[in-house]
């Protein structure tokens, strides 16, 4: 196998990881194991598989609470991640968070964010820390398109344009904000081009194409780790489910989902190995029983999870109630 | 032999901007941020002359974007450093509230231990210079309801001067309120004054009759107040809170438990307030030790009218802290 082969076949287990996690995560809810608000990113899973891929461990990533995807691409362990949402004290944020506050300090994954737009500034914050210590560092910073209509939005990315601070900001484009279609939200919907105004530079990419993903987070880190300043991607995708679990969706059309389905991230880079190089008839078997494997061992490990004693309560609130 | 201690005078704003200089100096990590701190000079002149000294990196003019700035500095504190951030005052805070209670008060508890947030953010507070209904009110009584938040309100020149130090040792977030009408206060510090103790509230003038717990803009009405029943022959005691988060309670308990009686003077609103806290906290613990009924004596409940008269009418003075005083030594034991 080259380089390249193993490449893809490590971005689509990757892409695989996600989509049948966020797949039992739906079964556990149902089961009610998981409870509280649970958003899938089913359907956007290249955006974080493919941005993760030009960060290394030394950088920085905030996300929203859709953010299990980014957890698991920036190597949080599905074993901590799902203990998290069965709110034991394994969890990654000792089951504190849940499913839209995911933390692992040591991975420098800061959230699981469940303000819109109330990650932005804390990623500049971070990346003004990495600039004033003169670490050659990034934070990439991911937020959905509804955030941009968000007075957070505009003031961080101009406050990162104007200091010129290394923060790539993912705008994961998926055309809706809960039932708000981009188009009756924002005047001007092309969200590049309004990034673009704060004069940094800004790309919009097929977030349904990994590579694609890949390529342009790649491009932007390497010009931001050489002092290029922030970088703005705008990754066009589609989530194929509900908003959360809540939600009857009647704001879009089941032709206009299925009509994305025909782009689904994960068959189209099966179809792209195919073409290029042959794909193994075995190869997707062989990584989705990796997959299920790895899955059956976080749900077993949240299960036999302990729960936080409850005079644990206020430990946290100060560092000194630890 | 002892060296006598030269004392300098100085103004609460002279000795802020020590206390700044001061931990710019110690530390490398400490930066500060916020409208106007550079070229203009602070827009109450606190941090003057710093940006010659220690340049554009560490004193950062922001533009007007509370909550990115705020935020910003939540990162950086995340990101290692020790920042101080200013906000010009305490209304605009509500543009930031989001990153102050959703993330600065939250990260440690939510992350389950992970991430505390090492930021101190400073701010005017405060009535009393006609400044009207959106530059004038003293809302950290509404921030010490939260929990992850230190709330400091250093009401004379040695706290002014010592609390940002202790501040910023602070692994958590702390806010500093800075009543507006401090800032031209002078007296006299040793140039060698430091940092101070931010746990535990003082005794500002011994009393037996009765205690006034306040702190910030009303410590001095209060002790003007104090002076003036002392030619009446009463006693007042005036404990400065100096923290309201994590709130001294021992210290209250202590000086109410010697006088039996309480008045708390706050230039918050009365609904709700921190005085409400306190006076709860009194007759949960020493009820029965308590000769009459806690009193409050807070702003009036509408926003701060511009009109002098109005204004002056809203607040505790002297003389109505001092009538409130009466009234309390009035109702029997
Ligand atoms: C400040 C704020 N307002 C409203 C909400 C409720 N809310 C949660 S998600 C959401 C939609 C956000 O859409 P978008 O940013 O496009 O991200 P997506 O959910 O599509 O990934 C809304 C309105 C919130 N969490 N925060």
């Amino acid at each position: 196998m080259t380089h390249d082969e193993a490449h893809d076949l490590h971005l689509l287990h990757e892409m695989l990881r996600i989509r049948r996690f966020e797949e039992r995560c739906v079964e556990l809810y149902s089961a009610t194991k998981i409870r509280g608000f649970l958003h899938l990113y089913i359907g956007e899973e290249a955006v974080a598989v493919g941005v993760m891929q030009a960060l290394g461990p030394e950088d920085a990533v905030v996300a929203t609470y859709r953010e299990h995807g980014h957890a698991l691409a920036r190597g949080v362990p599905a074993r901590s991640i799902m203990a998290e949402m069965f709110g034991k004290v394994e969890g990654c944020s000792h089951g504190r968070g849940g499913s839209m506050h995911l933390f692992d300090a040591s991975r420098r994954f800061y959230g699981g964010n469940a303000i819109v737009g109330g990650g932005l500034p804390v990623a500049v914050g971070l990346a003004l820390a990495d600039a004033m210590q003169q670490r050659p560092r990034a934070t990439a910073c991911f937020f959905g398109e509804g955030a941009v209509a968000e007075g957070e939005f505009h003031e961080s990315m101009n406050l990162a344009a104007l200091w010129n601070l290394p923060v790539l900001f993912c705008c994961e484009n998926n055309l809706y904000a809960m039932g708000t279609a981009l188009t009756r939200s924002e005047s001007e919907t092309d969200i590049a081009l309004k990034a673009a105004s704060f004069e940094m530079p800004a790309w919009s990419v097929d977030g349904m194409d990994v590579g694609a993903v890949e390529r342009a987070a790649g491009r932007a880190v390497d010009a931001i780790r050489s002092g290029g300043g922030p970088h703005f991607l705008e990754l066009r995708t589609y989530r194929f489910r509900a908003h959360s679990m809540y939600d009857p969706e009647l704001y879009r059309t089941k032709d206009e989902v299925e009509l994305w389905k025909e782009r689904d991230p994960i068959e189209a880079l099966i179809g792209e190995i195919r073409d290029r190089q042959g794909f193994e008839p075995n190869a997707r078997d062989d990584l989705e029983a990796l997959v299920v494997a790895e899955i059956d061992d976080a749900v077993a490990f949240a299960e036999s999870g302990t729960e936080e004693p409850v005079a644990d309560l206020t430990r946290f609130v100060t560092s000194r109630s630890t | 032999m002892t060296v006598p201690t030269v004392t300098e005078k100085t103004t609460y704003r002279d000795a802020i901007r020590a206390a700044m200089r001061e931990a710019l100096q110690r530390d490398e990590r400490v930066f500060l941020m916020g409208e106007d701190v550079g070229s203009y000079g602070g827009c109450f002149a606190v941090s003057k002359g710093l940006l010659a000294e220690f340049g554009p990196e560490r004193i950062r003019d922001t533009p007007l974007s509370e909550s990115a700035f705020v935020g910003a500095g939540i990162g950086a504190a995340l990101g290692g450093m020790r920042p101080i951030v200013e906000i010009m005052t305490v209304n605009f805070s509500l543009l930031a509230l989001d990153q102050i209670m959703n993330n600065a008060a939250t990260l440690l508890h939510m992350s389950g231990g992970q991430l505390n947030v090492p930021l101190v953010i400073r701010m005017t507070t405060g009535a009393g210079r006609q400044l009207a209904a959106q530059h004038s009110h003293s809302l950290e009584g509404w921030f010490a309801h939260i929990p992850g938040l230190r709330i400091l309100v250093p009401a004379t020149l040695e706290d002014a001067r010592g609390m940002l130090w202790p501040a910023l040792e602070d692994p958590d977030p702390v806010l500093i309120f800075e009543h507006g009408t401090l800032y031209n206060t002078s007296g006299t510090l040793a140039p060698d004054s430091g940092a101070v103790d931010i746990d535990r509230a003082a005794v500002r003038r011994a009393g037996s009759d009765v205690s006034v717990i306040t702190y910030g803009g009303t410590l001095t009405k209060s002790l003007e107040a104090a002076e003036i029943l002392a030619t009446e022959g009463v006693e007042v005691e005036v404990i400065d809170l100096r923290t309201l988060r994590p709130l001294d309670t021992n210290a209250i308990l202590e000086s109410v438990g010697r006088t039996r009686r309480a008045v708390v003077v706050d230039e918050g609103w009365r609904s709700g307030g921190i005085s409400a806290e306190i006076s709860a906290r009194i007759t949960e613990r020493a009820f029965y030790e308590l000769d009459a009924p806690v009193s409050r004596l807070c702003t009036a409940e509408a926003p701060i009218p511009y009109a002098k008269h109005l204004e002056d009418a809203a607040l505790p003075q002297v003389e109505t802290i001092a009538a409130a005083v009466r009234e309390v030594l009035r109702a029997d034991g």
